[in-house]
Formats: structure tokens, sequence, C-alpha cells
């Protein structure tokens, strides 16, 4: 047992040391947080700086509509487009609003000259307005009050309530728990062949430079195969308790206002998407508050709880097939025929998960998230829409009762196979190792 | 008192014998030579006594006891095909083989410290494996194999990959070991060094022990009955053919050199009475077979004799 633990402690802290770790445990999370932020933190940058522009009305229609924005003021011009523009962006340093003069009846073609990016704010701002006072001038000339028509839009907000056992009622919203799904199936996904491949490697890279023979004068096959198997699910760990605490940390410090002023990245949205509807409000719930108590409605600690579940039980269930496939195989080259059937459950796990998520509780969906090649990722699909906890404990148990068995199957594979030298394996062969 | 005994040991892989019904003793604090050639299953064999094959019959005892899976604390085992790990550091490597071994951190840095020194590469520590030559690797895996202070050791082909002051190095270390109390069973095919080192040999073809035995012993068993004899010839030289055969002779400076084999128990002071009478006799040798030439006539299945 000490020696297991020898093992395990070598295989954890030679990758924890690695450099390619280091940046990954710090790339992973700013690359998170960027997806968050970075979106919001651009726009605000762009629109950060306050913009003047000149607007310069041949049509007369749109001027008096445009108000000052936040960071956005307008003023009117009234010489002509070369004057203007040498006034407004050379001398002012500001924008230049152009509506030129049209035969057409209701005039829907503007220019925006600019010395700098004009921004996403500004542009959407400039359409949406001339938008509505265009669409307006329409409805007039056919004798329809655009008040009449604003007053008859509605926006539905539907809020799908499941009622589970017990009569709890629970708020959800597809597309959040969408969203997570997706999410989680391909972090499983990307965990499992992530730190799999890394067994692969590890066995391989024993049995190509030959230590791995004084190492098994000293312990067992399986003693090795699991220290390896074991060491590199820690470090999967620790990535990931990595990840989370950093994400944290990094969305953190961005809330706590380190960009300046109340920029915070839920607020950003919600004022960005405020300006982009000030033409055409939205009536009722603010849709952030919904997606927040959304969020807040899926039970986190189930889902990660699980999510830890299935990362380890996926994991200990394909490393052990892939530390069979190192331990069979002499060349790297060899390894791509035993791979890829191995790998097909995963593929076809994740391929499927469309179908899974448009229904998850249907019979192929269950079916595969009990199966153990294919629960990991089909059940952390299904987890967000709701699992009824006997099938939760079902696919659990089935999970280790089939790692038991890879594992066991691959311990006998790895044994006879790591010592093997030339020969040229296939099914057959392992067969035999299987069953010596 | 035996270090190490296997007896009756058969193994079969899935399509072929390795090992039939084979036996060998080793002496305490002996070097043993366990010679054969490529396939015949001398790795085999040593995995069996290492732990890291199964044998299908037979036991294997160690200092008279049957083996037991701790037992591999007691035995250092250098393969014949050896490697490190590439990307780790020298020092933190020989002391996690160390510990693996049995050895407590603190006691395997102290252990692995006194052998830089001796070997004078104290600067490898932070080094990683793969910054280091092949022969240096080699030393490196030489301290791992011995610094737990096993008292049996196994090495298969220690020699290759050394220049020859480094082989010096080794065979010294040997010894030393051995003085020390360790029993060592060596695999090689580097008959020179069997000869210089080796007390017993056993010889493994095809799967069986075909000779084993003290390696003065085996000479005696195998000698052609040849002597070679140096003399200033005084005429023709005649011998009864009946009793005696020239195999060859060469002349060189007027000094003639012949081999003579003795043939229907005539012995060698019948030798030397009848060539006394003939001529003047510089010096007078029995020729003892090379542990090489018994090897090759043995795994060939030719006759010694017809070698000289």
């Amino acid at each position: 047992m000490n020696k297991i633990f020898l093992i395990i402690q070598r295989e954890y802290l030679s990758r924890v040391r690695k450099k390619s770790f280091i940046i990954m445990t710090i790339l992973g999370p700013v690359l998170m947080a960027a997806m968050v932020i970075l979106p919001a933190f651009l726009a605000d940058w762009s629109e950060a700086t306050q913009k003047n522009v000149a607007v310069l009305d041949e049509t007369g229609w749109y001027y008096e509509k445009f108000k000052d924005q936040d960071n956005i003021s307008f003023y009117h011009v009234h010489n002509d487009l070369e004057t203007d523009k040498e006034k407004a962006l050379y001398e002012k340093g500001d924008l230049l609003l152009y509506i030129p003069k049209t035969e057409l009846n209701i005039p829907v073609y503007a220019e925006l000259f600019s010395t700098k990016q004009a921004g996403l704010n500004l542009t959407s701002y400039i359409k949406s307005v001339m938008k509505t006072e265009a669409e307006n001038k329409k409805l007039l000339a056919s004798g329809i009050d655009p008040k009449v028509i604003k007053s008859s839009k509605v926006n539905i907000n539907l809020s799908t309530i499941r009622v589970e056992e017990g009569g709890v009622e629970k708020k959800s919203n597809t597309e959040v728990e969408v969203g997570l799904a997706i999410f989680a199936g391909l972090m499983i996904y990307f965990f499992i062949f992530m730190f799999g491949a890394q067994v692969l490697k590890g066995v391989m890279e024993e049995k190509q430079n030959r230590i791995v023979e004084v190492i098994l004068a000293s312990v067992k096959p399986f003693q090795l195969m699991m220290g390896k198997i074991v060491g590199i699910a820690l470090v999967g760990l620790t990535q990931f308790l990595l990840w989370i605490v950093l994400t944290g940390v990094f969305l953190g410090i961005f809330q706590s206002g380190i960009f300046g002023g109340n920029t915070d990245a839920l607020s950003m949205f919600s004022s960005q998407s405020q300006i982009a509807n000030t033409a055409t409000p939205v009536n009722g719930a603010d849709p952030f508050a919904m997606v927040t108590e959304i969020i807040t409605s899926i039970n986190f600690k189930t889902m990660i709880f699980s999510f830890l579940f299935y990362f380890l039980g996926g994991y200990l269930l394909f490393a052990s097939l892939f530390a069979a496939i190192g331990g069979a195989v002499d060349h790297d080259a060899d390894t791509q025929q035993f791979m890829f059937p191995v790998s097909i459950p995963l593929i076809f796990s994740v391929a499927l998960s469309g179908l899974i998520i448009n229904q998850p509780d249907s019979n192929l969906s269950v079916f595969l998230s009990m199966f153990p090649l294919t629960s990991p990722v089909i059940m952390m699909i299904r987890i967000p829409f709701g699992v009824p906890i006997w099938q939760l404990a079902t696919s659990m148990s089935l999970l280790i009762v089939g790692f038991v068995i890879s594992t066991w199957m691959a311990g006998k594979i790895y044994r006879t196979g790591i010592l093997m030298y030339g020969q040229k394996v296939n099914y057959a062969i392992m067969w035999k190792w299987l069953r010596h | 008192m035996y270090a190490l005994e296997a007896l009756n040991v058969s193994k079969t892989y899935i399509n072929h014998k390795a090992l039939d019904d084979v036996s060998i003793q080793v002496a305490d604090q002996s070097i043993f030579g366990l010679l054969g050639p490529n396939g015949a299953g001398k790795t085999t064999l040593i995995r069996i006594i290492n732990q890291i094959s199964v044998m299908d019959e037979g036991k294997i005892l160690l200092n008279g006891k049957k083996i037991k899976p701790s037992d591999t604390s007691l035995i250092g085992y250098l393969p014949e095909e050896r490697g490190l790990y590439k990307k780790m550091k020298v020092g933190e490597q020989a002391v996690y083989l160390a510990q693996l071994k049995g050895l407590k951190r603190n006691d395997a840095t102290r252990e692995l410290k006194k052998w830089f020194e001796k070997f004078e590469i104290g600067g490898w520590w932070n080094k990683k494996v793969e910054e280091l030559s092949k022969g240096m690797q080699q030393k490196v895996q030489f301290i791992a194999t011995v610094m737990h202070h096993p008292k049996l050791l196994i090495f298969d082909e220690p020699f290759s990959g050394f220049d020859p002051i480094n082989v010096n190095l080794l065979k010294q270390e040997i010894l030393n070991l051995r003085d020390e109390g360790a029993t060592v069973i060596f695999s090689t095919h580097n008959m020179a060094s069997v000869e210089e080192l080796c007390d017993n040999i056993a010889l493994i073809n095809k799967s069986k022990v075909i000779l084993s035995g003290e390696i003065s012993e085996v000479k005696e068993k195998y000698k052609p009955n040849i002597y070679k004899i140096d003399y200033k010839p005084l005429g023709e030289i005649s011998l009864d053919n009946t009793k005696f055969e020239i195999v060859s002779t060469e002349t060189f400076k007027g000094i003639n050199s012949s081999k003579i084999r003795l043939l229907n128990g005539s012995d060698s002071t019948d030798l030397i009475d009848k060539m006394n009478s003939q001529c003047e006799i510089k010096s007078f040798n029995e020729i003892l077979p090379s542990i090489n030439d018994i090897f090759i006539s043995e795994v060939e299945g030719t006759d010694i004799s017809a070698r000289y």
C-alpha cells in the first residue's frame, strides 16, 4: 500500500510541477472569465470615451429623434457634407452622421463617418432610432397610429415550472438548462479524454524507455497501473478545483471594479441590452433577473457532486482501458486502431447530445445514461433537466460496476503486455492475455 | 548455504516453453554467471526470480525460504534493456527507485549522496536524465540498483554501453559488493568477464540448463586433453601415434610450438618423457578450454576438441 502511495505521489507531483499544468491551470479560468467578461468589457471600453456625433440630416426627418445617451451626445449641423466632415472629424475629433436627401418617400440610408471605430452601441442605437422613426412614418402614411401598434406590442415571458414530487414547484428555463447541459457534457468528455490520454502516454513512456522492468521488480503491475491512474485523477481534480476557485477569483476581481466605476459584468449586459432596446423597450420582467433566478434554482451542489462523480467514474473506466492499450502496444502509431473503438462511446455520446437535450426523459436517453460507457456524458447532459433519484443511483452504481470490470480486464492485459516487446498486438492476442 | 535456489522451474508462454525444469543453485556471497544464447530463457528466469513473471511450476528459495512478495526489497535488479524517466531529475529519480525498494526517503538520500561522491558525479543531482549521455545514465542506473543494499544482485549484461574504464570501475564495485556480503547473479555474453568474475556458472540453452558448476570444474570436464609444447627440435620428432596425436605444429624463430593430444589413457608424464628425449623443451602447458569455447560447442552441439 505504501508503494502504491509512492507511485501516486510521483505521478501527481511530476505532472503538477510541469509548466504546461501551471499554464493550463491559470489559462483555463482566464479564458472562462474572459468569455463572460470580455464582450462586456470591450463594449464598455469602446463606449467609455465620450463620443460626440454631429448630425447632418438633409432629410430633416431624424435629427430631433437622436437623444443624448450615456457616453454619446448628438448635435446638429447644417452646412454641406465636406465642410461639416472637415469640422467634426478633424477639428473637433467627433463623428459625423450624414443622412442624405433621397428621392424615396421615406429615407432609409445614412452614413456614419469617424476616425476611430464607431462602436456597436452607437451604430445599433442610430439604427434602432431610424428604424422606429421610418416604421412610424410608414404606419402613419397608411393611416395607422404608431401608438396603437406600440400599445398592442407584447413580450411573452414563458416560465416553465416543473412540479417535483411532493409538489415543490421549480421555475425552469430551457435555454439555461440546455447551456448547462452542453457545458457539463462537453466538460466530462474533455476531461476524460485529456486525462485518459495522459494515462496512455504515461504507460507508453514507461514501456518504451524500459523503466517498467525496474519498477516491476519492486511493485506489482496492478499497483503501477492503479498508481498512475489515481495519480493522474488527482491531477485532474486539482485542476478542476483550481479552475473553479480561480474563475471565481477572477470574476470577483472584475466585479469589485478594478476596471473602474460600477461596471460589473451583469449590469453591463443589461445596460447594453437597454440601449439596444430604447426604441422598443421590453415590457415585463428584466431578463437578467430571470436568468439569475433560474441559475439559483438549479441545484449546483448536485451538479458539482455529479460532475465530480461522473468525471472520476468515467475517467477510471476509460483510463484503465487506455492503460491496457498503452501496455499492449509498442509504438505510438499502433495505438490508433485500439483508441478508436474505445473512444466511440464517448464521441457517440457527444454526438447524441442534441437528441438527449430534446428529449431528456426518452427511453434512449435513460438507457444511455445508465450504460457505463456512455453514462458519464449523457447523465451530465440530463441532470440540468432533472433526473429521478433512482435513475441517478442506478446509473452511478452501474458506473462503479463498469469500472471495476474494466480495471480488472485492463489489469490482465496490462500485466502481460507491458513486458512484451516486438509483438504485433491484435484483439485475438489481447483476448488470450485476458484469459491467461 | 545457498543464497538463491531455483528448483525445477518451468514456464510456458502462450506459444512456447520458455523454461523447462530449470534448476540453479547460487552459493552465498558468490558471483554466479548465467549464460546462454539469446532467447534461451535467461531473462524469463531472472524475471521469475524478481517476481515480475509468475512461474508455472517449481519453486524459488531465497536464503533457504520460499520467496515472498516483500522479498523484492532484498533484491537489486539491473535489467538488460534499461531506462529511466527522461524528464525526472537524477537525484529525485534514484531516491524514488530506492523508496520503491523500501528505503526511507532520508536514508535513500544519504545513501545516494555517498554513491555520487564515490563515482564523482555530485553535479548530476539536479540534472534531468535526458541531459545525460547513455553511459552516464547507465551509471545512475547501476547506483539505483545497488543503493538499497540488496542481499542478492542480479545484473543482466551490466557492462554493455560502458567504456573500458567504467567497465573496470563497475567490475571493482561488483567485487566489492560481493566482499561486503552480497550474492551476485550475472547474465552476460561477455565470456571474458565471466572467467574473470564468476565462481560458478550455468549455461541455459533452449529453455534447459545444459551445464552448470564451478568454473574450474567445468573447464576440467571440457578440457580436450591437449598440451602445448614449445621446444627446440634436435631432429625429427617421432611419437607413437596410438598414444599421441600431433594436432598442429608451428615454427617461429627456430622454436617449434606443437599441440599434442593424449590418446588412449596416456598421460602428461609420458608425453614429457617422450619429448624430452627428442628435443629441448622450453615450455609445457595444458590447454584449458575457454568458457567461450565451451559455450559455443555446447550451444552448437559440436565437439570441443575439434576446435584445436
